[in-house]
């Protein structure tokens, strides 16, 4: 055992906070535990539902474990419950530190926002496993389930909002600006998107205000900025507090955080169309859907550049920060998935990717790559500050998480790739003669030795996490890593100081 | 406010002079090629919209004229086009006439490969091997309702048992106990004798006393041997292909409650020429006569 990577303790230059103990911090806490625990649930069922691909058996005939029932509770614990509460936990930690005021509300509000979400969630997955579903992609839940998500949503962002306008703090940090956008647009999209009238009070069953290609394009006006705003702005702002927390340097350009946070929150909301290329969408709109993505290229990019060059002069850290390691290859991921999706929304490429597991390795590498990867980071280094301790409890642990994940990663969306590419093909195949080439069912047979690797590559994800879920456990739990025995430790030596006054211009 | 700007030493650059926590920002310009790349892109993005119907105003398809439907339409109708020839001939040609002229035969083969594929796989299997359950192997030899061209495509063309098409082949087996017309120990005897019809008989005796009984029940459609009647669409029973299982309990379960299975008619829905391929190439499977 030995001090863990994470610059925790020497992040030093605190500016004068107000005491740490007048923050709200024992919500945030049970989100960190939350994040963890959601997280090892939804890749388990995304263990679970990958098998069922490759071993239709598993199954099990019964209705309430089919893959239809179970690949929300999949997505849904994965985007909502495990990134839901890494983003309303960091929000509150981000919030609150960077604007040097306690969280409007109190502990209180605190407390009613951890519950209320988890009870959201609970709701949701008990409908799904129970065949209780408005049918709407990431959008599942019934109408009950929605109402008090809203209720929540709208305390969080009274919570989050409150406490900037309390800040003492003379600016707002570019974080905020990205968790703020996060909490606004996801409360217009999930109204939007949710209006639907029940049969009755008594009823669970509802039926939406808007109807074919209408319904339609709400539903993924809604979806697509489900990823740009609650996977994307959200993460961002995650990323623009600890990558600089972590390295120990400063955001590398003030310029490019403004401007590429303005061009992403104005493009993404119009890309929603690429998603209904060749479908009943009038050609205008599924026009303006494909450019407004390919625009999203450079605003995307920016927050990638801002991300990595942070780095500049602190890329050794790599080797000792393993924490630090995962939110930079995050950030990395971000990256690839960020040009990859301006591609795929290309008429013409899209012709041949979509309805193919290119698709869902194209989400995954995000999913996994970006959004996991990114709080993962971020839970290395909040545990050991809010629980006191003066790091992780194994460093190696982290290692072989940040190695067998990434891993993971690798074969799934390879996988993937190679498994939608050959599908779309296929499905386009003809003979010599004139007729088409394949069957489905022949594509299905051709597509089952990636779906194995698909679910191994899933099984390494998962054992990651167990990892990282021991690891963080006994972080917490280690009395040996409290902050009060840090003297008795020798000193890490003291990195020089990479910043040092210059005189004042303008 | 209070702005301190400092100088980065590893960069050189200055900052902005905030600091939130500890986390300070420098003053870097934007990435030159990042501005260009994104303008780059507003370009081909207006360029796009100049090319392409983007406006939601009837009739502006954009300079290319181009309209997503009208561009499939004409796909599909220009692979109608290239087909054409090949099936004309196919709609005016008897099977028989096909299955001798190697080039409508390559032709049919191919065609009715991938119709086969996306029609009658999902129930008689991706070979035409079968499946359990009542959906016949077309690939062996053992016919139910013939495996003649004529037989086969008089087949596709009205189905079985369905109501939708009144020339479907029809034929129903009584169901010997549900209906009372046998004993219980008369089925288990009954069916005794028609495993001994493929020599498979367990008890002997049962069988002897089954004779009389398959004789005065079962052998007017299923022929006094178990030989099967096409006409009728009774199988074969000496034989070891089975359709809804040949051991004991199946069969004494088919006597009991009788089954048939059920086969839509593709008149009507498939091209004249595509149900001529398949008629082809259904024969060709292995157990063509």
């Amino acid at each position: 055992m030995h001090i863990g990577g994470t610059a925790a303790l020497a992040a030093g230059r605190r500016t004068a906070p107000r005491a740490a103990e007048h923050y709200v911090e024992g919500p945030i806490r049970a989100f960190a535990i939350a994040t963890v625990f959601w997280g090892v649930v939804g890749f388990l069922m995304g263990v679970v539902i990958a098998s069922q691909l490759a071993w239709p058996l598993l199954n099990l005939d019964l209705e309430w474990t089919t893959f239809g029932r179970l690949r929300p509770v999949h997505t849904s614990a994965v985007i909502f419950a495990f990134g839901g509460n890494a983003l309303l936990g960091t929000s509150l930690y981000v919030v609150q530190r960077t604007c040097r005021a306690r969280l409007y509300g109190g502990e209180d509000m605190g407390w009613f926002l951890f519950w209320g979400y988890q009870f959201f969630i609970v709701m949701a997955a008990l409908g799904y496993v129970l065949g209780i579903t408005q049918s709407k992609e990431y959008a599942e839940p019934e109408w009950y389930a929605d109402l008090w998500l809203t209720v929540v949503w709208v305390a969080y962002l009274v919570a989050f909002g409150g406490t900037i306008l309390r800040r003492e703090e003379p600016h707002i940090y570019v974080a905020n600006w990205f968790y703020l956008a996060f909490i606004v647009t996801i409360a217009m999209l999930h109204i939007g998107n949710n209006l639907a009238l029940p049969v009755s009070l008594g009823h669970a069953k509802s039926y939406g205000a808007a109807s074919g290609v209408q319904d339609a394009m709400i539903q993924w006006w809604y979806g697509h900025n489900a990823v740009g705003f609650f996977l994307t702005a959200g993460f961002l702002g995650m990323m623009y507090y600890f990558i600089p927390k972590q390295a120990e340097r400063p955001i590398y350009s003030y310029r490019l955080s403004i401007v590429h946070f303005w061009t992403l929150i104005f493009l993404y909301i119009w890309a929603g169309p690429h998603h209904l290329h060749y479908t009943a969408l009038p050609d205008w709109a599924q026009t303006l859907g494909m450019v407004f993505s390919v625009m999203l290229w450079m605003p995307s990019w920016g927050g990638m550049i801002n991300g990595l060059m942070t780095l500049s002069g602190a890329w050794d850290k790599l080797r000792t920060d393993p924490g630090l390691r995962f939110s930079v290859v995050a950030v990395g991921f971000y990256g690839m998935s960020t040009f990859e999706g301006p591609v795929m929304s290309i008429r013409a490429v899209n012709a041949l990717s979509h309805y193919t597991d290119w698709t869902i390795g194209h989400v995954h590498s995000g999913a996994m790559g970006w959004v996991g990867f990114i709080t993962f980071g971020a839970l290395y280094y909040l545990v050991p500050k809010l629980w006191g301790k003066r790091g992780l409890w194994s460093r190696r642990l982290v290692e072989w998480h940040f190695w067998i994940a990434t891993l993971g990663i690798v074969l799934y969306i390879t996988a993937m790739w190679v498994s939608g590419i050959m599908q779309g093909l296929m499905w386009r195949a003809y003979d010599e003669l004139g007729f088409l080439q394949y069957s489905f069912v022949e594509t299905v047979a051709a597509m089952h030795p990636y779906y194995v690797i698909r679910a191994l590559g899933g099984v390494l994800y998962l054992t990651g996490a167990l990892l990282m879920a021991y690891n963080l456990w006994r972080t917490a739990t280690s009395e040996a890593l409290d902050e009060g025995e840090e003297e008795a430790r020798p000193a890490p030596a003291a990195p020089a100081p990479a910043i040092a006054a210059a005189p004042a211009a303008g | 406010m209070p702005t301190k700007i400092e100088k980065d030493h590893v960069t050189g650059t200055e900052t902005t002079g905030h600091e939130w926590d500890g986390i300070k920002e420098l003053n870097t310009p934007l990435p030159r090629w990042w501005l260009l790349v994104f303008y780059a892109t507003i370009a081909f993005a207006v360029l796009w919209m100049i090319l392409f119907p983007s406006l939601p105003i009837r009739g502006a398809t954009g300079l290319t004229g181009w309209i997503a439907r009208e561009a499939v339409v004409g796909e599909m109708q220009a692979h109608q086009a290239r087909l054409e020839p090949m099936m004309a001939r196919l709609r005016a040609t008897t099977p028989g006439e096909i299955a001798a002229d190697p080039e409508l035969r390559a032709f049919a083969l191919a065609g009715g490969r991938a119709a086969f594929a996306n029609t009658c796989a999902g129930c008689h299997g991706a070979g035409g091997q079968g499946a359990p359950g009542g959906f016949p192997s077309l690939a062996d030899d053992d016919w139910i309702w013939g495996g003649s061209l004529e037989a086969i495509r008089t087949t596709i063309l009205h189905g079985v048992r369905n109501t939708e098409d009144e020339r479907a082949r029809q034929s129903q087996m009584p169901r010997f106990l549900a209906d009372g017309l046998l004993s219980a120990a008369q089925v288990n005897d009954v069916a005794e004798y028609v495993l001994s019809l493929s020599g498979r008989a367990g008890d002997q005796a049962a069988a002897a006393r089954g004779a009389a009984i398959y004789a005065e029940n079962c052998a007017s459609c299923h022929g006094e041997r178990g030989e099967g009647n096409r006409e009728l669409g009774a199988p074969r029973l000496s034989d070891q292909v089975w359709l809804y299982g040949g051991d004991k309990a199946s069969v004494v379960r088919s006597i009991a409650f009788s089954r048939g299975g059920v086969m839509p008619a593709w008149q009507g829905r498939l091209d004249p020429a595509v149900i001529n391929m398949l008629t082809v190439y259904v024969h060709a499977l292995g157990g063509g006569e």
